[in-house]
Order: C-alpha cells, then structure tokens, then sequence
C-alpha cells in the first residue's frame, strides 16, 4: 500500500475544473460530460459529427497531464499499487459494469447528481458502495 | 471553432482530473480504504465538481438552447432498474479493484504511463464485451449512449 499525502485545495481545484468542464460542454453542445458515454461513442458507428467532438474532447482530456507539467515543471503522479493483472482485469470488469450501468463517476456522480436524476443519485450511491467494499474486502479481509 | 472549443472543455477536464487526484489509483484507492491509509482528499473533488455543475446547469438550463447544437440532450430515462443498480455494483468492485475510473483514466494517458494504457484497453474491451452482449440479448433495445 502507498501512503498519499491529504491535498483538500489541490483536489478542491481539481474539482471545480472538472465542474467548470462539465456546465461548458452543456452550454456548448447540450451534453452530459460523462467519461463512459463519450468514450464508448468513438467505438460506434455513428455520423461524423458526433465521432469528431467526441475524439477532440477525449485529445484534450489527454494533453491534460503535459499543461500541467508545462505550469508545474511535475506530470501528475500515477502510482499503481496493484499487479498489473490486477489492473486489466478491474478494466474489463469496470468497463462491463459502466456500460450496464450507463455511466461512471463523471456522468452519474458529477453531470446525473448535480441534474438530481434519480437514477444518478441510486447509480452513485451503489458504486460508491460496492467499490468501499471491494477495497475493504481486499485490502483487511484477504490481504489482512 | 465548435471542435477548439470542444477540445479546450476536455483539456479543462483534463487539467482538473490531473490535479485533483483522480488519476492517481494509489489516492483513488486510499479514499475507499477508511480503516487504513485514508486519504481524504476526494470528497473535495466530488464536492467542488458537484457545486459547480449544479450552479453552472442552473444558469445554463436558463438558456432555450446550448451555443453548437439545436437543443441540449440530456437522459430523460427516470426508472431505477436492476440493470443500472447491477451495472453500477460490478462497475464498484472494478473500480475497487483498479483505482482507475473512466474519467480518470483518460487524463492518466497522458502521463505516458504503460499501465493506463494497460487499464485503458481493458476498459474499452470491457465495454465492447458489454455491449455485444447486450445486442445478443436484447435486439431491439436501442442503446443511448
């Protein structure tokens, strides 16, 4: 286990950026920012359009970390504390469950709760809960 | 002008996400793990991002429309169902599992990491497996994405 340092101001930011993001993309085109959805869009055959704004907000998504780096001199730290088996396999798994579920953390627990969608508020709630357990479940009942 | 503007929306989110902490699994997983190294420090993410999406919609939703398109496209679905609680269970225990969720995964890309990478193709293959699943399942559903 890695010990990471308790950053409220750096995070606090962080989300309001994330906010700010969210109610620009609803002015500008009318949507939800939802990582799930616009991630899966580029993997569907869909008209031009709507591939086209989906790939450019992914490409600034990802230039991200280098503007941080570029304002810092630092990219943003990335620590796995898991195997790499691990790793894929809580992709698959996340990966399933979203598109079940029909969102993740952005969609539902950002764009869906601050709409106060039922459905947000329950899906939220529920992931919220499930991965609290997971992480209990491996790190002081099978790793303890 | 309408794909800049959309690009510069995904690098606000990107800087954010970079910032806050969401891209890092070790503080993901350390926010879950109350009884052991607590790492606090989301609850300000998801309190900070939630505030202003909830105020900049309030204003926002006072416009009849958004600037690029005719009309805003929000889900209107309002049923709690058990595919959406189901969904979000397995989609908790991945995300317990890994530390990466799909918004911070997609910012963690660019960092240059392998191991997002890794996570990255497994989520989209995930997806994929979902939703050929679903269409063998349910033909006539129609997906919203």
């Amino acid at each position: 286990m890695i010990e990471t340092a308790f950053t409220p101001w750096a995070s606090l930011a962080g989300g309001v950026l994330i906010g700010v993001s969210s109610t620009l993309l609803m002015l500008m085109l009318g949507r939800v920012f939802g990582a799930t959805g616009i991630l899966a869009g580029l993997f569907q055959p869909a008209s031009g359009q709507d591939f086209s704004w989906r790939a450019a907000l992914v490409a600034g998504m990802v230039s991200g970390p280098a503007v941080v780096w570029l304002m810092t001199g630092q990219m943003p730290a990335v620590e796995v504390p898991i195997s790499t088996l691990a790793l894929v396999l809580g992709g698959l798994i996340v990966g399933v469950g979203v598109t079940y579920g029909s969102g993740c953390t952005s969609g539902h627990g950002v764009c869906g709760m601050a709409r106060l969608s039922p459905r947000s508020i329950a899906a939220t709630i529920t992931f919220m809960i499930f991965t609290g357990l997971t992480v209990y479940i491996i790190r002081h009942v099978i790793g303890g | 002008m309408r794909l800049i503007a959309t690009y510069l929306i995904g690098l606000i989110f990107g800087v954010g996400i970079s910032i806050s902490g969401m891209a890092n699994p070790a503080k993901v997983l350390n926010f879950f793990d109350i009884v052991g190294t607590w790492d606090p420090s989301l609850i300000f993410v998801m309190g900070g991002a939630l505030v202003t999406t909830f105020i900049g919609y309030k204003l926002v939703f006072g416009r009849s429309a958004p600037i690029f398109e005719p009309d805003f496209q929000v889900p209107v679905n309002r049923t709690i169902d058990a595919r959406l609680i189901g969904g979000s269970a397995v989609f908790g225990i991945g995300w317990g599992i890994a530390g990466f969720c799909p918004g911070g995964a997609l910012p963690a890309l660019g960092t240059g990491r392998w191991e997002v990478v890794a996570f990255t193709a497994a989520l989209v293959a995930g997806i994929l497996l979902a939703k050929f699943i679903q269409s063998l399942t349910a033909p006539r559903r129609t997906n919203a994405a």
